[in-house]
């Protein structure tokens, strides 16, 4: 069987997910072994044009960016969203909430006029997606049962139930019932890296999305048992959800 | 070689993080522009963090980027608490010293064998490096690896850190955990570095000098990574607080070519002006290093800078199996219920008043800035952040400014690759410039 030919590519994000692949190890020897990468910017100087496979890492937030995904969808056979920026435009959609002239004030002073920047979205509202991996960053597991999946034509698994299931089954205590309780979003969450957050004593701070149907109501409620104003609510659930539907 | 026309353009330069170019323009023999232009996406992580409560600040500028997620997150948590008056206790300033090592050897390990080795054996990536030298693609992968094991256990994972908090960890490590790492770590030392040491010694690195101001932090205890004052070789040091005596920054607008800002001094920060000013600080074994490698303070050949990893490298293995070492004899404790972390999400914050802060520390690749403003309500009011990659650009066009009229005569396809080369060993982190400012230097 031929290898199939894949290439990474990168919008506006902090590379953090491709590096996650960079540090796969031994499973990344393996890897290169069982794919042929001809397109990989951050650790390659070749530049190949053939690819079938796009994983696609970053938010869309340049008008330029446009362009260059099409471009990268009309070659590629099959694409996939690497990671929280580009599969829910990530942390980048923190400052769509905010007035834009005064963002880019803030940063670049009286040049700002001179920095393309447009509202930041995920990949999906610029090109169609066929499978996406989520995570800020994704999870090494995860990235490789999917890559495995995609190579040899299966649908990959993505779990649909939410991160409290993965963390009950590794027996955490849960951060809202600590001495010091913490806001965690692990309820709506969509698993699959193992409650990563929580597991360490942190919130879940929801960078995989929410799962399919989210039990919003009872999630709020749960939010103000712990006496959580409507703005701290309103920033967590904009720290990686502001764009997702059902959300308000 | 008068009357010549050589005309570069590297779009999108390789092998480094994020999206640059090199731009050099020679008419008739005369350098008429040079530069590194930056075309990163804006991120505006500035603006991101305004409104936010002060402890989430953290979790929000770990993302400007994948690879100095720890130093983000390091600059973030001590500029909050710079502002709150807060000092973390030696348990956790001990733990955050071991991540800053941790975090070097997996940046520099990164950058020096996967990125930057390829070219001194003119491959165009590590892959092929593979079928060629597999036992030093097999190192760099274990140092890797043990990184990535001492921030899993530590932090919870390398990129993002996650139980890193204000004024401690979410999470506890255990004394068995810590024996596990340091023995590892003593394991790399012993059987990977000699051979990595011998692998790069053997390396010939291109020829080139350029004295300039060597800019990074300095401690009396310890070769700075986690804390100290702003040393600059040239004009002394500077307290945190005071960074903008040294440090002022100007957009620079890279459609026109024009200086109208004044002159600019540019130095440099990262790994070889760590080991120019604190080279006397360096552990035994790195220093040994240093000498295979024919590295000696003061250096100015930036394409040294690699090396200079390298001996970093094996100063945070050394450095940090004896902060491991220091840790277990005084025994680890859990210090959460008398000291509670303060999570970015916690239920209840302690009521702040209106304060700043400043936060400093040593990313891989220099000297990082977090600067915080917070309000009566412990919102940030105002943030700032100044990268490494973002103070070193006016020295990398100062370098290819001496470079290219030197090397004119070669080849184009050789000047490309000898400018790629340049721009490369600086590392450059160009996801991190946050904005995409040149620093000048205040006289």
């Amino acid at each position: 069987m031929e290898k199939p030919k894949v290439a990474f590519f990168e919008f506006t994000c902090c590379e953090g997910c491709q590096l996650t692949v960079l540090s796969l190890g031994d499973k990344l020897l393996d890897l290169f072994e069982s794919v042929d990468v001809v397109n990989f910017r951050e650790a390659s100087s070749y530049r190949g044009q053939d690819y079938e496979i796009a994983f696609i890492e970053g938010s869309i937030s340049t008008s330029k960016d446009i362009d260059r995904i099409r471009e990268i969808r009309k070659k590629a056979k099959i694409c996939v969203a690497l990671g929280s920026c580009a599969h829910i435009a990530g942390v980048n959609a923190i400052k769509n909430f905010h007035n834009q002239l005064e963002v880019k004030k803030r940063v670049y002073g009286e040049k700002a006029w001179a920095f393309d920047s447009i509202l930041a979205q995920p990949i999906d509202a610029v090109i169609k997606v066929d499978y996406v991996i989520p995570g800020c960053p994704i999870d090494k597991k995860e990235f490789l049962c999917v890559a495995a999946s995609i190579s040899n034509g299966v649908r990959p698994f993505i779990p649909e139930y939410s991160v409290c299931v993965e963390c009950k089954m590794k027996g955490n205590v849960c951060v809202y019932h600590k001495p010091n309780p913490i806001v965690c979003m692990g309820p709506i969450t969509r698993a699959g890296c193992g409650a990563a957050c929580p597991s360490v004593g942190n919130a879940c701070e929801g960078c995989r999305g929410l799962v399919s149907d989210p039990n919003l109501e009872a999630y709020e409620g749960v939010l103000e048992e712990h006496g959580i104003s409507a703005d701290d609510k309103m920033r967590f659930y904009r720290m990686y959800n502001g764009l997702v539907g059902g959300v308000k | 070689m008068s009357g010549s026309d050589v005309n570069i353009n590297i779009h999108h330069v390789t092998r480094v993080e994020g999206h640059g170019n090199i731009v050099v323009d020679v008419k008739n023999g005369e350098l008429k522009e040079i530069k590194l232009e930056i075309v990163e996406s804006p991120r505006f992580f500035e603006a991101m963090v305004v409104g936010r409560r002060f402890s989430e600040a953290v979790h929000i500028t770990s993302r400007i980027c994948g690879i100095c997620a720890v130093s983000h997150t390091n600059a973030s948590i001590k500029s909050v608490e710079d502002a709150l008056g807060i000092k973390p206790t030696w348990q956790t300033e001990t733990l955050r010293r071991i991540l800053a090592a941790a975090e070097v050897i997996d940046s520099h390990a990164l950058h020096a064998f996967f990125l930057a080795a390829p070219d001194f054996v003119r491959l165009p990536s590590v892959i092929p490096l593979i079928g060629k030298s597999p036992e030093i693609v097999k190192i760099a992968v274990n140092m890797k690896k043990l990184s990535h094991d001492i921030c899993d256990v530590i932090a919870g994972r390398h990129t993002h850190p996650i139980s890193m908090a204000v004024d401690g960890f979410t999470n506890l490590v255990s004394e068995e955990q810590m024996h596990d790492l340091q023995a590892k770590i003593k394991q790399t030392l012993e059987n990977d570095v000699p051979k990595a040491v011998e692998f790069f010694s053997k390396l010939k690195i291109p020829w080139f000098e350029r004295r300039t101001d060597y800019v990074c932090l300095t401690h009396p205890g310890e070769y700075a990574f986690y804390d100290g004052t702003i040393k600059s070789s040239e004009t002394g040091e500077y307290r945190h607080r005071d960074y903008k005596l040294k440090i002022a920054e100007r957009v620079v607008d890279h459609s026109t070519a024009k200086h109208t800002y004044g002159p600019v001094k540019p130095y440099m920060v990262g790994a070889l002006s760590r080991f120019n000013n604190n080279y006397d600080q360096l552990t035994p074994q790195a220093k040994e290093a240093a000498g295979e490698l024919k590295l000696t303070p003061q250096n100015h050949n930036p394409y040294y800078i690699t090396l200079a990893q390298l001996v970093e490298i094996v100063h945070c293995l050394e450095w940090s199996a004896g902060l491991i070492e220091e840790l277990l004899s005084r025994g680890i404790k859990d210090e959460r219920e008398e000291r509670p972390p303060i999570s970015g999400w916690s239920v209840n914050l302690p009521d702040v008043k209106k304060s700043w802060g400043v936060g400093v520390t040593e990313a891989p690749r220099g000297l990082l800035i977090h600067e915080y403003r917070i309000d009566d309500n412990g919102l940030i009011d105002s943030a700032n952040c100044i990268t490494p990659t973002a103070q070193n650009l006016a020295n990398i066009e100062s370098d290819m400014r001496k470079l290219v009229p030197e090397i004119i005569r070669e080849p184009k396809d050789e000047i490309e690759l000898l400018l790629e080369m340049l721009v490369r060993a600086y590392d450059p982190c160009i996801s991190c410039s946050a904005h995409i400012l040149k620093v000048n230097f205040v006289e």
